[in-house]
């Protein structure tokens, strides 16, 4: 791989005697949509954090967008989008409100917050609703339009965190397109997800087990290599044998 | 019973192992007396005097080894005249005491019923007025000690003599503790199991809920009990407040101002949705009225009427008027029946009133 | 012995002007397995909390176990077995407490019932003395399964169990499922996975507080009434574009490894490969698929 943006090389976290996350290396290409997938309690979220400039590594090395996870996590912060199923937009502010805000924390002038709003709304054929409180769209709706501003700045990566939990079929899909016309336009995902579908749908997955990765490549490889007809087999293979749990 | 005894289990359960809130709950009511008693106090203490001599004679002598000698005043030496306003300023005196240069004289005069110019200047520091005006009151009468013929307005103080802040206090702090322990506490544990989903397993189940909820209040209670034991000790022993009354009575006003409590408690979960809604309720609803009407720091006759009108449905007020009445004054339960009464009616109406809304279902 | 565990009859909610729940209508008979599959904003939790009586209806009726959801509230809840949709119980109290605890919530001793749930409950047994709070995701599932089970209900109502859990804990406890199914228990179970479908005897696919069909998921993938092929090349993401310009596609989406295809009747596939290759898209695979539970939920969804 020659031009990695996110490396990572021996990663480690430790909380007391527990190894949340035990010597990961992998890296992740510019423009790919890598799968990040694990048991519950795997350490994904543990590795994620890390990635993310939220919290130090015990030990490994590792940089994000050309800088040190170690040392210049605020940098990488700026350079990231992140957005979870959990905490993505607030529900009493509007559509627009919640725009301007995530521009202004990202350091976007007005006259630049507005025209990217104006792309983003009609994009998602929004227009009507800017004035809608997110708190009352419907699920789906509310994750496109958390992508969407989690990446209004342009990030080099955007990490996200099962962003399509409990969303209908066909918004999912909708999601899945997004996703890929970021990743077209350059920007890199790193995705967890708990639906097996969207694993065929990165470029490239990773498996992890008890802190581990036990698998890494291309969904068609690994399911070649498990002798599997999906990834749903091959994540059942490698995830039965776990031993631990959150 | 088997069932309702694993209730009051599973609380107490919840209670031993959040240790935070549970030093909390058994640290504040201590923390809350000793403060009260020994740091915030009006009572004069510690005052530091220098005095001004221009001419020292044997009655001046007297009357500043009186000052050296009082165990309240610390002793900070004699000044020029020049000086007073910068040793006042820079706070090495809070007081200073100006002896005329012809005291004897205008002593002699006074002593004769002869008008005369005061013969001693007293200089205070009044930025803590508190203090200052204690402070002065005491300096006074420290020095016209032993004045022959001076004749001061005589004043006692009844029940506590050396104005001791503890003894206003403590039956504040309690009216206040009970309220926070029992009704906060409460509260939020009904609330938290709202917020967490647990509720909705309790309501789907035979039992009446509201078996689950008084479950809930009884190691609340007991904790409360404690609470009251702990404070009743350091009271009577650390702070020394005499604890004129009958103990006996102390404790029935105190428990029916427990069980007040907790309904007051089992009625804000009814209307909150959140732990911080109960909180805020508690908080800004309950507690705020609660220091400010019940005549624990600001003494309700001297409230605008509509004031102690509403300081009359603060149950705190009563209770604070009960123990004050038991604790310093002595009085026989039967003068404190007023009191008892109103707050056994409120309680009466809490119950009620929680019980007919707390919903056995989720709207 | 009633032949039906849950009748549902033109149930309606309203939360405000939101209609969570539109005259839904079902029947689940006794000793069946019946999934609810839907998204978020179904109004499956809502149901749920309808009958197990949290909430009053507007409109419609309902009974469990023939017990009227409404005037009979007392009697439907000694008879159901309730798991909400949130992690329910005490994280503070160990396994072992809280499988105490609600045993004397439903007043039975634990041994009374211990052959219904010993099955599960042996897999978590070695955990006895955790925190309820730090078990894993599977661990909690089956932990709240044993607590909901504890005083043999004739019901049991399960709201989206598997959500948020891994896909080898999600199948471990859909066969926890089947088992308590082979003693005769009657379950509601609700999940936003399509997948899971097809471990159900019967199902009801909703959205947006209807219900779009209920059928054996056989029967329900036998609704879908129009050729669909699985297509699969390079450049899936391009190749998803393309195909859905070309002509004789109606509706191209991704699934899983494949698109998936719904065409015209008289759609010549390999006419669709040669149109493909011009564009310059090689190795195009397309083949007919027998179509899965989410094809049908989302050509429903369309038509709503």
């Amino acid at each position: 791989m020659n031009n990695p943006i996110i490396s990572v090389k021996d990663l480690s976290k430790k909380f007391g005697d527990f190894t949340a996350v035990d010597r990961i290396s992998f890296e992740v290409e510019k423009g790919e949509i890598f799968g990040f997938l694990g048991a519950n309690g795997a350490g994904k979220t543990t590795a994620m954090r890390m990635l993310c400039g939220l919290s130090y590594p015990t030990s490994g090395s590792g940089t994000v967008a050309g800088f040190d996870v170690m040392r210049e996590g605020e940098r990488i912060k700026r350079r990231i989008g992140y957005m979870s199923q959990r905490f993505s937009l607030y529900d009493n502010l509007t559509v627009w409100e919640n725009i301007r805000l995530y521009g202004g924390i990202y350091g976007l002038s007005r006259r630049e917050i507005l025209r990217r709003a104006v792309v983003v709304l009609n994009r998602l054929n929004f227009r009507s609703e800017s004035r809608t409180l997110v708190g009352a769209l419907p699920l789906g709706w509310k994750q496109k339009l958390a992508f969407s501003v989690a990446t209004l700045h342009r990030p080099e990566v955007i990490f996200l965190d099962e962003p399509t939990g409990g969303v209908d079929p066909v918004t999912r899909r909708q999601f899945w397109e997004l996703i890929y016309e970021s990743a077209a336009g350059g920007t890199t995902v790193f995705v967890t997800t708990h639906y097996m579908d969207e694993a065929e749908y990165c470029s490239r997955v990773s498996i992890m087990v008890d802190g581990r990765i036990r698998a890494l490549g291309k969904p068609a490889e690994l399911k070649k290599q498990y002798a599997a007809q999906t990834m749903d087999e091959v994540f059942r293979t490698l995830a039965r044998g776990a031993k631990r749990a959150e | 019973m088997g069932g309702f005894l694993s209730f009051v289990k599973k609380e107490t359960l919840h209670i031993l192992r959040d240790s935070v809130t549970m030093l909390i709950a058994l640290l504040m009511p201590v923390v809350q007396i000793l403060l009260f008693g020994f740091a915030i106090s009006t009572e004069v203490n510690n005052i530091n005097v220098a005095v001004v001599v221009p001419h020292a004679t044997e009655a001046v002598r007297k009357a500043v080894s009186r000052l050296e000698a009082n165990p309240y005043f610390t002793f900070k030496g004699t000044l020029y005249g020049s000086q007073i306003d910068e040793t006042l300023r820079s706070g090495r005196a809070d007081a200073v005491v100006v002896f005329a240069a012809d005291y004897d004289r205008r002593m002699a005069a006074l002593a004769a019923g002869m008008p005369a110019e005061p013969p001693v200047q007293l200089i205070m520091d009044a930025s803590n007025t508190n203090t200052a005006t204690a402070g002065a009151g005491y300096l006074q009468s420290v020095l016209t000690e032993g004045m022959a013929g001076f004749s001061a307005p005589e004043t006692h103080l009844l029940f506590n003599p050396q104005m001791k802040s503890a003894y206003n206090f403590v039956p504040g702090i309690m009216g206040l503790i009970f309220i926070l322990i029992c009704a906060i506490l409460t509260s939020i544990s009904i609330v938290r199991e709202k917020e967490t989903g647990t509720m909705e397993v309790l309501l789907v189940s035979p039992v009446r809920p509201i078996r689950i909820i008084f479950a809930k209040m009884i190691p609340y209670f007991a904790l409360s009990c404690l609470n009251l034991a702990s404070i009743l000790l350091l009271a009577r022993y650390v702070l020394e407040v005499p604890m004129s009354g009958s103990v006996g009575s102390i404790i029935s006003v105190s428990l029916l101002y427990l069980v007040l409590a907790l309904a007051l408690g089992l009625f804000i979960s009814t209307i909150a949705n959140t732990q911080v809604t109960a909180l805020l309720i508690s908080a800004m609803l309950m507690l705020m009225p609660m220091i400010m009407l019940s005549g624990m720091v600001f003494p309700i006759e001297n409230m605008p009427g509509i004031l102690q009108a509403v300081s009359c449905i603060v149950p705190a007020r009563w209770y604070i008027d009960a123990i004050r009445k038991l604790m310093i004054e002595g009085v026989p339960f039967a003068d404190v029946l007023d009191d008892f009464l109103i707050l056994v009616s409120m309680t009466v109406v809490l119950i009620g009133v929680a019980l007919k809304k707390f919903n056995d279902r989720l709207e | 012995m009633k032949k039906t565990a849950i009748k549902v009859e033109a149930l309606t909610k309203y939360y405000g002007k939101l209609t969570a729940l539109d005259r839904v209508s079902f029947e689940v008979a006794r000793g069946e397995l019946f999934g609810l599959i839907g998204p978020d904003g179904a109004g499956k939790s809502t149901l749920f909390r309808l009958l197990t009586t949290l909430l009053v209806p507007d409109g419609g009726r309902a009974t469990v176990d023939g017990a009227d959801i409404v005037a009979d509230y007392r009697t439907v809840r000694k008879r159901v077995g309730y798991m909400p949709g949130r992690f329910s119980l005490y994280p503070d109290l160990s396994v072992a407490e809280n499988l105490a605890f609600f045993a004397a919530l439903f007043g039975v001793k634990l041994q009374s019932n211990y052959d219904l749930i010993a099955p599960i409950y042996r897999q978590i047994e070695p955990f006895r003395e955790r925190r309820a709070g730090k078990l894993s995701g599977g661990m909690k599932q089956k932990l709240a399964l044993c607590c909901a089970l504890i005083h043999r209900p004739s019901v049991l109502l399960l709201d989206e169990p598997t959500t948020g859990v891994d896909a080898v804990s999600r199948s471990e406890f859909w066969d926890m499922l089947a088992e308590l199914k082979e003693k005769g228990i009657s379950m509601l179970v609700s999940t936003p996975y399509m997948d899971e479908a097809n471990r159900c005897d019967r199902i009801a696919l909703c959205d947006r507080g209807r219900i779009l069909g209920v059928d054996t998921p056989q029967g329900i993938v036998a609704r879908f009434d129009e050729p669909l092929y699985a297509l699969s090349g390079e450049r899936m993401y391009e190749l998803l574009s393309a195909a859905r310009r070309s002509a004789g596609v109606r509706e191209c989406y991704t699934f899983g490894e494949t698109h998936h295809a719904i065409v015209d009747p008289g759609f010549d596939p390999d006419r669709f490969v040669r149109d493909l290759a011009e564009q310059g898209f090689r190795h195009i695979e397309i083949r007919p698929v027998v179509p899965g539970i989410e094809d049908v939920f989302m050509k429903w969804m369309r038509y709503e």
